[in-house]
């Protein structure tokens, strides 16, 4: 996916070291859906997607950072989110985003399912950690 | 310290209106004090009326279940209602499509449908 950290507007970014602060994370990201005019059902796909990838950074990566812009490509606009940790990093990236496939105890639709709700999804990782980018677009 | 979800009584129906913004150890808290209120009251039925959240991800949509499974071993059924049209369209595109929960589109059906389940499985509609 291409780099929409690099061209979007300066992200507005949070640190995320407890529950409390995914929550934080999710209202940083609605406000932001909600100021880009993304429709509702499109900002309840996006921040649903946030809470997902946040818990997961939480709880895999030992928490990390979250950016979240307003971008625009080609007449369209959207948001972007970025969520950065500095974890062991994942193994097997396919395995990982396979639906039902869980390394925790929770039902294993946290990355799978997250790509499912954004229109764009990239993700990196490795052993100083991992970086999942996702992108949803305004209609 | 971390806020409670409250827990109404009504007759043999315990009520639970989530209002706030869930943080996962409100979530986990709330799994823990309706198991314990069902086996103090004798309740037969909880509603859980999520008409207040925006969103439902996993971890909220595994409790949901995970309660209506615990409620129904210890002889109360669980109806979710209230769920918003956006929530529920995230929900199935997420793959979480809550089997084994019932759900109503409002606190007044959803009454009505723990009165229905309570008659007997014959006037099941």
């Amino acid at each position: 996916m291409r780099d929409y950290a690099a061209t979007g507007a300066p992200p507005e970014s949070l640190s995320v070291g407890n529950s409390s602060d995914v929550v934080m994370a999710r209202q940083l990201v609605r406000t932001l859906a909600q100021r880009t005019g993304l429709s509702l059902v499109h900002q309840t796909k996006l921040v649903t997607a946030a809470s997902e990838l946040g818990r997961n950074m939480l709880i895999h990566g030992g928490g990390g950072i979250v950016r979240a812009a307003t971008v625009d490509d080609a007449g369209r606009t959207g948001v972007y989110v970025e969520f950065e940790d500095r974890g062991p990093g994942i193994a097997d990236i396919e395995l990982a985003l396979t639906d039902g496939w869980t390394s925790g105890d929770g039902m294993g639709l946290g990355l799978s399912g997250a790509r499912r709700l954004v229109d764009e999804f990239g993700i990196e990782s490795g052993p100083d950690g991992t970086t999942v980018r996702i992108v949803k677009w305004g209609r | 310290m971390t806020d409670r979800v409250p827990i109404l009584r009504i007759g043999d129906v315990l009520l639970v209106s989530i209002q706030v913004e869930l943080e996962d150890q409100m979530v986990m808290d709330l799994q823990d004090d309706l198991s314990q209120r069902i086996v103090d009251t004798g309740a037969r039925g909880v509603v859980i009326d999520i008409s207040g959240l925006d969103v439902v991800d996993s971890f909220v949509g595994r409790m949901l279940a995970t309660n209506a499974a615990i409620s129904r071993m210890l002889g109360a059924e669980t109806i979710v209602v209230g769920m918003r049209p956006a929530v529920a369209m995230t929900l199935v595109e997420l793959g979480l499509s809550l089997k084994g929960v019932r759900t109503a589109l409002n606190l007044e059906r959803g009454l009505k449908l723990l009165r229905r389940l309570a008659a007997g499985p014959a006037d099941r509609a």
